[in-house]
């Protein structure tokens, strides 16, 4: 995208019908680190790459309890994030105080698409520099709900956002269809393995990633840093194996054995070449 | 002229809210209301009477609406206040259903809301003047609760309003159980309903049974219940002189 003379004001059309303030907020998100969001139907997983700047300094807060029944994990200008996670957790808190009732996810997300939407349509305001992942319960199940800066929001079965998310939904287009009747668990390594794709070869440790889960009879929670790093290795969530794994899940009507020698140069490469 | 002035300085000690309106006293107002869960969902019962102080002034006022699809609302006290409920539920519902989304407001939730309503206006010392009973059932789900006029609230498996509580509440405790049919259930609540009529002043012989399920609901038409008055001591009310019955 280039600067052009329609691009100043939010409330500029250009010529072609676009709004520039809006999509510089998008390209906002893809610069901040990558989130990730899956879901089956009785739980949600998010998912976080969590950098630090330097290693004096600890890492942002990137996910979010809403309420026991609504997480959402940010990507962009954390701070815009922090600000909606608040309105959020305000509403969900009213609701229930009135209605004695868990807010429906559905509807907290239309009520925070609105308010993206004024940002959008205000000379003395900017949208939001933030996409959110909401994953949440309601009576009709688990669902996984992705906010733009521009006031849209979508359902997603599995989504990535944020830099380098390209690979890891290159990763979630191949395993979505069968998420829907995923375990908890499968739910969760599949998450794991979706952050390892956007980390370009760096190793997947607890301490860079942040998961938390929610779902039937469990109320949204961050898992502990102990747990995750078991869970990566117990699935040996490293860089050569993954490959094989899927390999090997691949060739399961083969009698192939786990090509665990064999090293799968061109499927390590492919996923991590973006 | 001076009786007149004396009533004023009193509300004006108020202060700044001396021309402000609130609720002192109900005018014209429903009696008892009666609900049981049963095993299909909830059972509802109350007359069609709306007394003026001790005149029995109107006798064809439903006391008992359906609330959007889960939900039946019942009220004793000032009906125009109950009038005003209805009003406040109808855009409740209303807001509810323009989201069109599958979700939709259950009982306990109706009930949490009018639970919150009834509080706030008692703490600003306007209260709505009735006693409610909010019942429903969702995703099988039987729900039954209370809600006073200064917000006392509560669930239970059978609530009354009134006199009810009075008259109605005992017989419940001793003859209701959980897995009552439709038709038990409806003689346990017409036998509150007689011993109402027998002891109600403002009770009046025009009574509606309503019923809601997963279905539905449903509001009979209005009938009335048969009484006996053959006891002796009706007879010959003066034999025995002063002092007998």
């Amino acid at each position: 995208m280039f600067r052009n003379q329609y691009d100043t004001d939010v409330t500029t059309w250009s010529p072609a019908g676009r709004l520039f303030q809006v999509e510089y907020a998008m390209e906002a998100v893809k610069q901040g680190s990558a989130a990730i969001g899956l879901r089956s139907k009785t739980h949600v997983v998010l998912a976080c790459v969590n950098k630090a700047n330097s290693e004096l300094s600890s890492h942002q807060k990137k996910i979010f309890k809403v309420d026991d029944h609504i997480g959402v994990a940010i990507a962009g200008l954390t701070a815009d994030g922090r600000v909606l996670s608040r309105y959020m957790r305000s509403e969900c808190i009213n609701y229930s105080f009135t209605y004695e009732s868990p807010l429906p996810v559905g509807r907290l997300v239309v009520q925070l698409a609105d308010k993206a939407q004024v940002c959008t349509q205000r000379s003395w305001k900017r949208p939001f520099g933030v996409g959110l992942l909401v994953g949440g319960l309601d009576e009709s199940g688990a669902h996984l709900y992705y906010n733009c800066p521009s006031g849209n929001y979508f359902e997603y079965q599995a989504f990535a956002i944020g830099s380098r998310s390209q690979a890891a939904k290159t990763y979630l287009e191949r395993k979505f269809e069968s998420f829907m009747g995923s375990s908890r668990d499968d739910l969760i390594k599949d998450a794991l393995f979706a952050i390892k794709e956007t980390l370009q070869g760096e190793k997947l440790k607890s301490s860079i990633c942040t998961v938390a889960v929610l779902g039937v009879g469990e109320p949204f929670h961050i898992l502990d840093q102990e747990t995750v790093q078991q869970l990566i290795n117990e699935h040996e969530i490293v860089e050569e194996e993954a490959p094989a794994e899927q390999e090997a899940a691949a060739a399961a009507d083969q009698d192939a054995p786990p090509a665990d020698e064999a090293p799968p140069a061109d499927q390590g490469a492919a996923p991590m070449d973006i | 002229m001076n009786m007149v002035d004396s009533a004023q300085p009193f509300k004006t000690l108020l202060g700044p809210e001396s021309d402000s309106q609130r609720t002192q006293y109900p005018y014209v107002t429903g009696t008892s209301v009666v609900g049981v869960k049963y095993k299909d969902g909830i059972l509802m019962a109350s007359d069609m009477g709306a007394s003026y102080g001790s005149t029995l002034r109107y006798k064809s006022v439903e006391r008992m609406k359906p609330i959007g699809k889960h939900s039946l609302l019942g009220a004793s006290g000032e009906i125009s206040d109950f009038q005003e409920i209805l009003h406040y539920l109808d855009e409740l519902i209303l807001y509810d259903n323009m989201w069109d989304d599958g979700n939709s407001l259950g009982p306990k939730e109706v009930h949490s809301y009018l639970t919150r309503v009834m509080y706030n206006r008692r703490n600003k010392f306007n209260p709505f003047w009735n006693s409610l009973v909010l019942g429903g059932v969702k995703n099988g789900q039987k729900y039954l609760g209370t809600v006073s006029m200064i917000g006392v609230h509560f669930e239970d498996s059978h609530v009354a309003t009134g006199f009810g509580n009075h008259l109605a509440r005992p017989i419940l405790r001793e003859e209701w159980n959980e897995n009552m049919s439709y038709e038990d259930g409806v003689k346990l609540l017409e036998k509150c309903m007689r011993v109402l009529l027998y002891r109600d002043r403002s009770a009046v012989n025009k009574i509606q049974i309503a019923k809601i399920t997963e279905e539905g609901v449903t509001i009979s038409r209005p009938y009335a219940l048969k009484t006996f008055w053959e006891f002796n001591a009706f007879k010959n009310p003066t034999v025995g002189a002063e002092g007998s019955w």
